[in-house]
């Protein structure tokens, strides 16, 4: 058995030392669909500690804004995943409505994130900021119904209860909203980190592509800050998403932390997959799908007032 | 000792113009000294708010005052509540006036501006303090006709003279549902005291007046559909004018609205859910006509009918609260809507002031005309981000306080377990969190043209940081937005007794985690400063070179090809253009060799343009067959003076 302090512990490490790790196995397994032997897995931390050494290219146009962009999208990041249950174990910080600051949080990066892009005065930033903020806007609703069938369901706002070990039960009694959900979710965690089919980081045409032009005028450490807190993003996301769809509490600590792990790394090789076999949606046709979710987790409520 | 500190504050504002009216027609020295008889205004009226609750308290004696004073005005919890914002946003309006709308570059109309401020200031408090209809609608006329006034404050513009006449139009409508609303109460109650009305009056009766108050208190706040005044008055006053009627005056009609409600007895299920869908209308509304805005002041302008629409919301949900018998639904609605008042109050003004700033530097308010101002204007441009992260809900300022007290609202409502009510939660709040992130998207976009990359034109270049009368104003309001956001918990007080108006011994935060909202923008703070702190040492380690910005490897770029506010908006005008209904212009370019080509396009307001212009037309043209009558021959005047004589006599 592990101790609440040892898995406190365990709980800051996988928080914030794991997420590029996600990055390493995505990599990793496209890699090994297209037949190559790709990158080693902790690709991610070796280039993060290759950037916060390097020196930087500034753009003269800029200000601190360009400045303040990496660093307070992180912030919020690096805030929020403290109000995150890790599979069955709960949330370091948490309190009732604090899945509106998750929400909100995300926001806040996102204005910066944009804002320090529009401060380069470049077109193809401004394109890519004008992509992120539009499509974030259509993927809120589609990710807020299904914040609200969980309210709905566990009758609280605390991101701890909402995910806590009540939700195994609730999927016996409403799978089918809960199902519509992890699919509304899915689809959000890819558009919000720029994940094929909405986005391709790794495309070589900037006119084409979301986030990762954004911060194309981004160097040195500053780039770090930004790829950590992508990499921190993505595990949120992927926390929620792996917790609502195995809400499995087995009352072992070292099976239930195992059985985290395993959803996180099954939904980083799930992407993985999606990465190599599916094509790229056209630009104008991500609105739409993205209103095709918003709607999908709608239904999900809907179902609920039977 | 309240009511004479509050007839003091109402007479200071109101005199204020006076010695500029008495001076020189460009006497800067007149004007400060007005702005500093604003300025004693507003601490007059705060001693009132501070004596007023220690009378209530018990601590000081209430009744040395005069009986007849008594009756006229005074101050309960909610007028505490609405009475504090205009005392803090009238001095500091009418301070940044005296650098933005100095009398000695505007001698033509500068007295004008502040003799009208003063009376507007003035007539706004006279409203909130009114304990009796008199004075309440002598109050309302005066903030009426001031607001005009100070909307037509160029009135050689055809354009002010529009948005001016639009508005008067506009305020009469209200003043006349008012009158019939106040005469049926004063029939109902037997006097003209404001106060509960009796259960025993019938409930079409109380349905009639709540669907009068609502009419007439709707347009004053700008209630979707009823909004059409509001976006060219706010555009085309000066901006410290705009501050006052978007921060203040918008609000009053929230603050008649909230009144009106709690003394109409019978309250129906419908009320809260008209309210409601009201609000969710506005807010939608208004952010995605914002986004459409070319114009700095008329983008701001729509944001307050989305910000009016938040506040309806949580307004909504503490009716639905009161006539499902459900406390905690009432407490955090309608503290969440009191408190976005303050909020939108604070950081709307600060928008307008600053967006003032850049107009009076850069003489123009069209947004792609702009740019690059956050280096010749760090203060503005400081003022201006403060205003737009608080705006958007963000945390850690204040409107991410007041959003979070009403979406608490909402998803409790979405718990309630009877009848299919808490639908109306789950499709409100989706709707809440997308407006909340279409208002990232549009102050992204107006933030970023105007005051980041290059600038766009000659006057944007030569741009110049405005003076310090203009700044401090701004940082007092921005500092109250950070304030808010960090230390919520300190309002508990004034807010339990604004809520206590409506159920006795209310206590906001047993209910909303103000305490742990506080903490958590604490620690994003320090997040943020820690990470500054990591960044700014690397930096200074790894060492920086500063360089043109790449854009793709092109080495030459220039301001043209930077993108325009109206296409990092596109993608989402144009998902929303069936709202929208925007109108293009378009020169195609043609032949081998064309010479030019343009195109220029803009929104349309669906209730001006779509609604009301064609009735007004129609109207016009059924109106206009009785012309015939009013032919100027003192002939038939006295014909017709004659038949109504007879038909009187008959009758």
């Amino acid at each position: 058995m592990l101790s609440d302090a040892l898995q406190t512990v365990l709980h800051l490490l996988v928080a914030f030392l794991l997420p590029p790790l996600l990055g390493g196995l995505i990599a990793r397994t496209k890699a090994f669909v297209a037949g190559r032997v790709g990158p080693p897995l902790l690709q991610p931390y070796y280039d993060l500690a290759r950037l916060v050494r390097k020196g930087s290219v500034i753009s003269k146009t800029t200000t601190w804004v360009f400045k303040a962009g990496p660093v307070v999208s992180l912030a919020s990041s690096m805030l929020a995943i403290l109000f995150i249950p890790l599979g069955a174990h709960g949330p370091l910080l948490g309190f009732s409505g604090d899945v509106l600051l998750l929400v909100y949080l995300f926001g806040l990066g996102r204005f910066f994130t944009a804002s320090a892009a529009l401060d380069t005065g470049s077109a193809f930033e401004g394109m890519g900021a004008a992509r992120e903020v539009s499509f974030a806007a259509l993927a809120e609703p589609a990710f807020f119904f299904g914040l609200l069938c969980l309210c709905r369901i566990t009758g609280s706002f605390e991101l701890g209860t909402m995910l806590g070990p009540q939700l195994g039960s609730a999927w016996i009694a409403a799978s089918a909203p809960l199902a519509m959900v992890c699919v509304a979710w899915l689809i959000v965690l890819l558009v919000e980190n720029s994940r094929v089919p909405f986005d391709d980081p790794r495309t070589h045409l900037e006119l084409t592509m979301v986030h990762e032009v954004m911060v194309l005028d981004h160097s040195g450490p500053a780039f770090g800050l930004i790829q950590y807190g992508a990499a921190l993003k993505l595990q949120i996301y992927a926390a929620i998403l792996v917790r609502a769809a195995l809400p499995i509490t087995t009352g072992n600590a070292l099976t239930d932390w195992l059985v985290f792990l395993a959803g996180l790394a099954a939904l980083a090789i799930a992407i993985g997959l999606c990465e190599s076999t599916l094509a790229r949606l056209k630009l104008t046709g991500i609105p739409k799908f993205l209103v095709g979710a918003g709607l999908a987790s709608a239904f999900a409520v809907i179902l609920l007032a039977r | 000792m309240t009511q004479v500190l509050l007839v003091l504050a109402i007479l200071l504002a109101l005199g204020s113009g006076v010695p500029a009216l008495l001076g020189a027609r460009d006497s800067n020295r007149r004007q400060r000294l007005g702005a500093g008889l604003v300025v004693a205004a507003g601490v007059f009226a705060l001693c009132a708010v501070a004596v007023s609750a220690l009378e209530s308290a018990g601590i000081l004696d209430a009744t040395v005052t005069a009986g007849w004073l008594m009756r006229a005005c005074g101050l309960d919890g909610m007028q505490r509540w609405f009475l504090v914002p205009i005392a803090i946003l009238g001095p500091c309006a009418a301070v940044y006036g005296t650098g933005y709308w100095p009398q000695a570059s505007h001698p033509e109309n500068g007295r004008k501006v502040s003799l009208f401020l003063g009376m507007l200031v003035a007539g706004l408090m006279t409203i909130v303090c009114a304990r009796n209809t008199w004075p309440f609608l002598f109050g309302w006329e005066a903030m009426a006709l001031a607001a005009f006034f100070l909307v037509a404050t160029e009135d050689d513009n055809p354009d002010v003279r529009q948005a001016s006449w639009h508005y008067l139009v506009a305020t009469h409508f209200t003043t006349l549902s008012l009158f019939a609303m106040f005469s049926l109460m004063r029939a109902a109650t037997g006097s003209y005291d404001l106060g509960p009305l009796p259960a025993s009056i019938s409930v079409s009766l109380s349905n009639g007046l709540f669907l009068l108050a609502l009419f007439g208190f709707g347009i004053k706040a700008g209630v979707f559909g009823l909004h059409v005044w509001l976006p060219g008055a706010h555009a085309n006053s000066p901006s410290h004018v705009s501050a006052i009627l978007s921060g203040f005056v918008l609000k009053i009609g929230i603050f008649g609205l909230i009144r009106v409600l709690l003394w109409l007895p019978h309250p129906q299920l419908w009320w809260g859910g008209v309210i409601l869908a009201l609000g969710t209308t506005s807010a939608l509304y208004g952010v995605v006509a914002a986004l459409g805005q070319h114009d700095l002041k008329r983008l701001l302008a729509y944001h307050s009918v989305e910000n009016i629409g938040i506040i309806l919301m949580g307004l909504g949900v503490a009716l639905l609260g009161r006539s499902l018998g459900r406390t905690d639904l009432l407490i955090l609605g309608l503290a969440g809507a009191l408190l976005h008042v303050w909020n939108h109050c604070f950081f709307k003004s600060l928008l307008f002031l600053a967006a003032g700033s850049v107009v009076h530097a850069a003489h123009t308010r069209t947004i792609d005309q702009l740019g690059g101002l956050l280096r010749a204007m760090p203060w503005t441009g400081a003022a201006f981000l403060v205003g737009a992260v608080a705006i958007c809900g963000l945390p850690p300022l204040n409107g991410f306080v007041s959003e979070l007290l009403v979406y608490l609202g909402l998803l409790r409502l979405t718990t309630h377990q009877t009848g299919l009510f808490w639908l109306a939660g789950a499709l409100a709040a989706p709707v809440l969190a997308l407006v909340g992130a279409l208002a990232v998207a549009c102050f992204v976009k107006v933030f970023g043209a105007v005051f980041l990359g290059e600038p766009r034109t000659h006057a944007a270049r030569h741009a110049v940081e405005a003076p310090r009368s203009m700044r401090v104003p701004m940082a007092v309001l921005g500092g109250l937005c950070l304030a808010i956001g960090l230390a919520s918990p300190l309002l508990a007080p004034l807010l339990d007794g604004a809520v206590s108006m409506w159920t006795p011994h209310a206590h906001v935060r047993l209910l909303a985690p103000l305490g742990s909202v506080s903490l958590a923008a604490l620690a994003l703070v320090l997040i943020i400063a820690l990470l500054a702190f990591w960044l700014a040492g690397r930096l200074r380690k790894t060492g920086s070179t500063r360089a043109v910005t790449w854009d793709c490897g092109y080495a030459l770029p220039t301001a043209r090809m930077q993108y325009t506010a109206a296409s990092f908006a596109d993608i989402l005008t144009s998902l929303f253009d069936w709202v929208l209904k925007p109108v293009t212009h378009l020169t195609a370019p043609a032949g081998r060799f064309p010479r030019r080509a343009t195109f220029s396009s803009h929104v349309t307001d669906i209730a001006l343009d779509h609604a009301i212009y064609p009735l007004a037309e129609r109207g016009f043209e059924l109106l206009s067959r009785l012309r015939g009558l009013q032919g100027g021959r003192t002939q038939a005047y006295i014909v017709y003076i004659f038949a109504a004589l007879i038909a009187l006599l008959w009758w």
